[in-house]
């Protein structure tokens, strides 16, 4: 929904907060993930993100959430879909060159992200989307990636 | 998620130039550049293409040829850029990421190269919404901050974005835009920043009426160190009439023009020479900031100026940039 997602990017820091607490824990529960079957918990897990970020956000389920680099602004929302910064089209007022009635997802994405203590992630350059993962969920990756790159240390440490 | 420009490894002549294009010689010799922008024409005839690039001759150091700006459909920026490189001009080819993916600006990259091109210019574009063509697929499969990545992967890495080896890379001098006069203000040197890590050699900017606003921008991106890791080449260009500049301010995406402007081209006596004395002093002005090495001059209808324009300003001193008469002096020369 556009104001809740307006209303979202405002209050970036807490939306960071939450997800710092969040995300170690769908990292603990990798055993959990790992005997459910990655792609089984797929399912409940995507409809849950998409349901949750969906309503906050107007998550587009990417697959490859960078909503921690956007302000808690969800770059997808973009009708060029840049994932690293404003076209040179915004309007003086801060709306989008395409839907003048909407803010830049960018402008939002920039003020969120003063507000937040990551917020210089805003700064660093993303890769181009991966269209093989649209609509998959990112949680569950990000639990996959933590767990198996931890497991990768702890064997290289052996 | 950090991916910048090996610079080491960047294909270079051992003069530290990635191309072998005159737009980088004058820019690295520190001489004050100047590019125009080439409207390309509704047209199949390679003539128009030729016409369209005379009126420039001997006054400007590259030609950018747009890629389908403001959504509107022309002939593509990839074969009038060939078709000019054949006359030996110097050109910048435009690749927005609106019409085509990663699979297909990498195949025209590699194409534009081997046809002679020398500077490319990456963009995001406009959005489809705004052109003549509305109903069209927008693809925007890149933005403009991973197309530069991609094409300086090519060059550089000699690898494509999927990671399979090239055999020869193209070599190609790496430019981006950027807008310091919208919104986010805070962001823009930034921005200038991620896409110079991207691999943004020099910059052309949208159009410069608001100084005031060009310099904090230009400060910040001093205080960033980043002026001296690019050229910035500031864009400007003639307004017609203050009717003119009204309806762009409103109608073009990202021109910013300040009533000041506006009032000044009111109260001409003929506001078509009253804005192109206010681009000349613009270009004065410019040349002046730290920083700035050249000027993109974007003359919408107006491109038959562009040489009086310049020639007035003085920018160029004594130097005459390449032009055909040039080639046909030394043939002269020789014969």
């Amino acid at each position: 929904m556009y104001s809740l997602r307006l209303w979202a990017a405002r209050h970036a820091r807490v939306f960071e907060l939450t997800y710092r607490a969040f995300e170690p824990v769908v990292v603990k529960l990798h055993p959990l993930w790992k005997s459910v079957g990655y792609r089984r918990a797929e399912k409940p897990m995507g409809k849950l993100e998409r349901l949750c970020k969906g309503l906050l956000f107007d998550c587009q389920m990417c697959g490859q959430c960078a909503l921690s680099a956007t302000g808690m602004s969800c770059s997808m929302n973009c009708p060029k879909t840049m994932r690293n910064g404003p076209c040179g089209g915004v309007l003086q007022n801060g709306n989008c060159e395409v839907y003048p009635e909407k803010r830049c997802v960018w402008v939002e994405a920039w003020e969120g992200s003063r507000k937040m203590r990551g917020g210089d992630a805003i700064r660093v350059v993303q890769l181009p989307v991966d269209h093989r993962l649209k609509g998959s969920s990112s949680w569950l990756r990000v639990a996959r990636d933590a767990s198996e790159s931890g497991e990768r240390h702890r064997e290289a440490a052996r | 998620m950090t991916i910048g420009v090996d610079h080491d490894k960047r294909v270079s002549d051992g003069l530290g130039h990635s191309s072998s294009g005159r737009l980088e010689r004058v820019l690295r010799a520190g001489q004050f550049a100047v590019t125009a922008e080439l409207a390309p024409p509704d047209s199949a005839n390679p003539e128009e293409v030729y016409a369209r690039a005379r009126v420039f001759d001997g006054y400007v150091d590259a030609m950018n040829a747009t890629d389908g700006s403001g959504a509107n459909c022309h002939m593509s920026s990839v074969a009038m850029c060939a078709l000019l490189s054949r006359r030996g001009y110097e050109t910048v080819m435009q690749v927005s990421c609106r019409d085509r993916n990663r699979i297909a600006i990498q195949g025209d990259v590699l194409g534009g190269a081997a046809l002679g091109i020398n500077n490319i210019l990456c963009l995001t574009g406009d959005g489809v919404q705004v052109g003549d063509h509305p109903q069209a697929k927008p693809v925007f499969d890149l933005d403009s901050m991973s197309l530069l990545e991609t094409v300086a992967g090519l060059r550089d890495k000699q690898v494509f974005a999927s990671g399979r080896a090239l055999s020869d890379p193209p070599r190609v001098f790496l430019g981006a835009a950027e807008n310091p006069f919208v919104p986010p203000h805070g962001f823009r040197p930034h921005r200038l920043a991620k896409k110079i890590a991207a691999g943004a050699q020099f910059i052309q900017t949208q159009y410069c009426f608001d100084l005031s606003r060009f310099r904090a921008f230009m400060d910040q991106s001093r205080d960033l160190g980043l002026l001296d890791k690019c050229f910035i080449l500031p864009g400007v260009g003639p307004l017609a009439s203050a009717r003119t500049a009204e309806w762009m301010r409103r109608h073009v995406p990202g021109v910013h023009i300040p009533d000041a402007i506006i009032r000044r081209l009111e109260g001409a006596r003929d506001q078509r020479v009253e804005g192109r004395n206010i681009c000349i002093e613009l270009i004065q002005q410019l040349r002046e900031i730290e920083g700035v090495s050249g000027v993109h001059v974007m003359a919408h209808r107006q491109e038959a100026y562009v040489a009086d324009i310049i020639e007035k300003s003085g920018v160029l001193g004594d130097r005459a940039p390449w032009s055909p008469s040039c080639n046909k002096a030394l043939e002269k020369q020789h014969a």
